[in-house]
């Protein structure tokens, strides 16, 4: 079946099954493996992307019910958040945090997060605490909360 | 610093580059060598070849080369700021490389050539194995684990051949100018003669150091001089791992390349018998099946068809007596063993029987902990190509590329330099991604399943475990049980401490005491099963920390002692456990008022060198629900490398411990793993994050290793804190099991 996404501001007609999720359309169909398979049960947050600005678990969605969508991933993130800079301003502070050890559910984390700043510029610890259920084995919770401070009080 | 000097068979070698730049390494054989490592890394013009270590190209650029993996640790950081603090390196000149899988680049030379009691554990070498692994040579080269990175390379391979690059430099520019080399300095990568003003460049010295012969014994800067370690430096890694770049082992995408997902039998021991291949055959993308020793393998060309091709497979399976096995019947095994036979020495001291039926008081309690999964945020996956002309390539993050790249070799039927490995990023390691263990014969992992994968494919095989294959098929933290015995005497201190333990495992000291008791009689039993095991993050001490702290703990409150006071009467003679059990008493307000209802435990470890102590502060609500609030850690590791780093594998550490005292269990049941993914392989999240406080004691002692000793301290500092919150002495993992409502700690209390 020929399904039409776009990613990134890029459509793309594909010839894949309508259930396939988003999460295998981006890595293995596109190539964009900057967004993670971690659980493939919605469960870890590794697979976030946005969809009309909200963040989805790619791992559970249907590509089928995402076309026609916006998506957005995280290497689209600096270009969707309009920053003239390489970086959106939640990666200049990932980095300025020195956030990520192995790195590899960052990418989930940081689209949650920023659809949560989107939504939420001051967003309190209460908050954090109810949106942000992405899994890290690293521990990096403590910097991920404090650059998520650092962003909401610049 | 107390280093002691290491005897030295190998020596150091500088060469030059063709475009004008030094090479420096340290090898243990002949310049044989050198042709392998110029295909390994010469990648611009003007770079002839590499040494095992640094390399300074002609722009002034030095690159450090680290044998080891970094999974978040920031170790290619570290190690990097260690060579070039002692070359007198400008930072912003630096810059760091995982060093490709030769052996080249190996950690050979320090194994064999330093002798100065650093040994590999085998735990990590898979020593055990070595008649069965063909490759035996090249294990405990490359290995990232035992916290042993900067401890190893570090302090004896890196310090090293920065300061020899140094010597060279100094030597080469005083013999341009006619000057003697003493009264030069390099500075900033720049060599100065302050008398004449003139300076060079490291890159404009480099062709004519390469000519002299570089000093086996360099002068090491006093730790008072240093520039560059003891800063909190950004991390080299760290921005790819922002922008989606970072590539994984899971990330590789080749042309033409397939998918490969596995049916696995659940029953460990157990056999595929036969399966419904020509249904699977028709589904859309599938290429090929594959049986494999513990299941069956679908190829496809998307990893989700290959996957849910894999679940559509029917497997009949013969589970060869196997599948009565549960977790209850292995700790029966387990009691039974120990009560059967008084098993191996590993600490005998004075006469342990005699002392324990002369005493007073007598303590006994039994502990256990179950199996615990790694669970890794990236799945395991490994991508193996063998080509028609008998040549293979790997991409696959490891914690250990050289042994990887041996193993895929033997199992794929060729020879070691047939194989080229891509060493990939690895999201996640924690002692799951090390290759070659104890007991690996037994339990192939995904390294073994990819290359008999790759050998009926012709294309490159990306072979990917989903959680579910992860949770169920990893070789687990082992289960242990350990049965203590104590007498104490009128003053209520421990005279005699007998401890009996299944099973044995590294590091070989993760039941001895630090504290000073008589006699002592520690034995370990065996008492093997089926299930896979390996190491898991600081291996052994993450059992008997939780034992050991926990039943101190008893004795101390026997004793009617406060247990951080009994702990520093123990420990009088052991001044760095003092000092850190005293630095984390004192920042966590030890004894001070807290809130109605909470409470505070401490416990302490010395692991791969660092000692740790950690106050655990808990509250437990009138329906039993546990929450810790803070977590203040004590470290001395010596000397810390980059405090950014230091504070981050504390807290991870912190983390990793804490997600598996409160909610990790691997349960067995009809000789199957019965979780299956995160719902019931529980993580924490950042809703259940305690504020945690990181102090460090910088006592000079030997470098002590960072990515595990936090780990062990923090599951008997919360049990030890739900005990004083609530009478209820916690001597099973994980905590969740736990009935903490006030009656039931009352039962419990009369019970005992």
């Amino acid at each position: 079946m020929s399904v039409t996404v776009k990613v990134n501001g890029v459509s793309h007609t594909l010839d894949v099954e309508l259930e396939m999720p988003l999460l295998w359309v981006l890595r293995d169909e596109l190539g964009l493996t900057g967004t993670k398979f971690g659980c493939g049960v919605a469960s870890c947050g590794a697979c976030t992307v946005h969809v009309d600005g909200a963040a989805v678990r790619s791992c559970v969605t249907p590509v089928a019910s995402v076309e026609n969508h916006e998506i957005v991933t995280i290497e689209g993130l600096a270009e969707a958040s309009g920053a003239k800079a390489a970086l959106a301003p939640i990666q200049a502070a990932w980095i300025a945090g020195q956030v990520p050890q192995c790195g590899y559910c960052q990418s989930g984390m940081l689209m949650a997060v920023s659809a949560l700043l989107k939504e939420k510029p001051k967003a309190t610890d209460a908050e954090i605490d109810e949106a942000i259920t992405n899994v890290c084995r690293c521990g990096t919770y403590p910097r991920v909360r404090a650059a998520i401070h650092s962003l909401s009080n610049a | 610093m107390n280093i002691k000097k290491p005897t030295r068979r190998g020596f150091l070698i500088a060469g030059g580059l063709a475009g004008g730049g030094l090479l420096l390494g340290y090898v243990s054989s002949g310049p044989s060598r050198l042709t392998l490592q110029d295909k390994a890394v010469t990648r611009g013009e003007g770079e002839r070849f590499v040494t095992t270590w640094l390399k300074l190209a002609p722009d002034n650029v030095l690159t450090v080369y680290v044998p080891h993996s970094d999974m978040g640790q920031g170790v290619i950081t570290a190690l990097a700021m260690m060579a070039a603090e002692e070359m007198e390196a400008d930072w912003s000149l630096v810059r760091a490389e995982q060093a490709p899988a030769e052996q080249a680049f190996a950690n050979e030379s320090l194994s064999q050539n330093f002798t100065d009691g650093i040994q590999i554990p085998s735990f990590l070498t898979g020593i055990n194995n070595a008649a069965w692994y063909g490759v035996a040579k090249l294990m405990h080269l490359q290995v990232t684990g035992g916290s042993s990175s900067v401890r190893w390379t570090g302090q004896h391979g890196m310090r090293v051949a920065g300061a020899a690059a140094k010597d060279l430099l100094i030597r080469a520019a005083a013999k341009r100018w006619g000057v003697d080399p003493s009264e030069c300095a390099a500075r900033l990568s720049h060599v100065h003669h302050e008398a004449s003003g003139k300076s060079a460049t490291f890159a404009e010295l480099a062709a004519d150091a390469a000519e002299l012969s570089a000093l086996s014994n360099p002068v090491l800067k006093s730790a008072k001089d240093y520039t560059i370690v003891g800063k909190p430096i950004p991390r080299f890694d760290i921005p790819a791992k922002v922008d989606g770049s970072a590539k994984y082992g899971i990330d590789v995408h080749l042309p033409g390349m397939l998918y490969a997902a596995i049916k696995f039998v659940p029953v460990f021991g157990a056999e595929v018998v036969s399966y419904n291949e020509d249904e699977i055959l028709k589904r859309p993308g599938v290429k090929k099946l594959v049986r494999l020793p513990v299941g069956v393998a679908v190829v496809a060309n998307n990893f989700w068809r290959a996957k849910e091709a894999a679940a559509a497979l029917e497997l009949k399976i013969d589970a060869k007596g196997n599948d009565t096995r549960s977790t209850a019947s292995i700790y029966a095994q387990h009691d039974r063993d120990i009560a059967a036979a008084d098993g191996a020495k590993d600490v005998e001291i004075g006469d342990t029987e005699a002392a324990l039926k002369g005493a007073g008081k007598l303590v006994e309690a039994t502990y256990r902990v179950p199996y615990l999964a790694h669970a890794c945020m990236e799945p395991m996956n490994c991508t193996v190509w063998i080509k028609a002309d008998g040549k293979a390539e790997v991409w696959v993050g490891a914690q250990d590329a050289l042994g990887t790249r041996g193993r895929i070799a033997e199992i794929a039927g060729l020879s070691f330099d047939d194989v080229t490995l891509h060493p990939m990023l690895l999201g996640g390691g924690f002692g799951r991604r090390i290759p070659v263990r104890k007991g690996f014969a037994d339990f192939p992992s995904e390294i073994d399943f990819a290359a008999l994968i790759a050998k009926e494919v012709d294309a490159p095989v990306k072979l990917v475990y989903t959680r579910e294959d992860d949770i169920q098929h990893d070789a687990y933290r082992p289960a242990v049980t350990s049965v203590f015995k104590v007498a104490l005497d009128k003053e209520g201190l421990p005279v005699a401490w007998r401890n009996r333990y299944v099973t044995k495992d590294d590091p070989a000291e993760a039941a001895h005491i630090p504290y000073s008791v008589a006699n002592q009689s520690i034995r370990s039993i065996e008492s093997p099963t089926p299930v896979p095991r390996g190491p898991w993050r600081s291996v052994a001490h993450s059992q008997h920390t939780f034992f050991t702290e926990s039943f101190v703990d008893e004795l101390a409150h026997e004793a009617g002692k406060d247990p951080f006071e009994y702990r520093r009467a123990l420990l009088k003679d052991q001044p760095r456990h003092l000092a850190v059990l005293e630095l984390a008493a004192a920042k966590a307000g030890w004894g001070t008022p807290l809130p109605k209802g909470h409470a505070r435990g401490i416990a302490i470890q010395e692991a791969f060198k660092t000692i740790v102590a950690e106050v655990a502060e808990v509250s437990v609500s009138h329906t039993g629900e546990l929450k810790v609030h803070r977590v203040v850690a004590a470290v001395d590791c010596g000397r810390m490398i980059n405090p950014n780093t230091v504070e981050q594998q504390v807290e991870s550490g912190i983390i990793f411990g804490l997600t598996a005292a409160l909610r990790g269990e691997i349960t067995i049941e009809k000789g199957a793993v019965v979780q299956s993914n995160f719902p019931d392989y529980e993580m924490l999240h950042m809703a259940d994050m305690p504020s945690i406080e990181v102090h460090v004691l910088e006592s000079g002692a030997e470098l002590g290793g960072l990515g595990e000793p936090a780990t062990p301290p923090i599951a008997a500092a919360v049990s030890n804190a739900v005990f004083a919150a609530t009478g209820k002495r916690i001597r099973e993992l994980p905590l969740k099991k736990h009935d903490l409502t006030p009656l039931s700690a009352k039962l419990a209390q009369a019970a005992e």
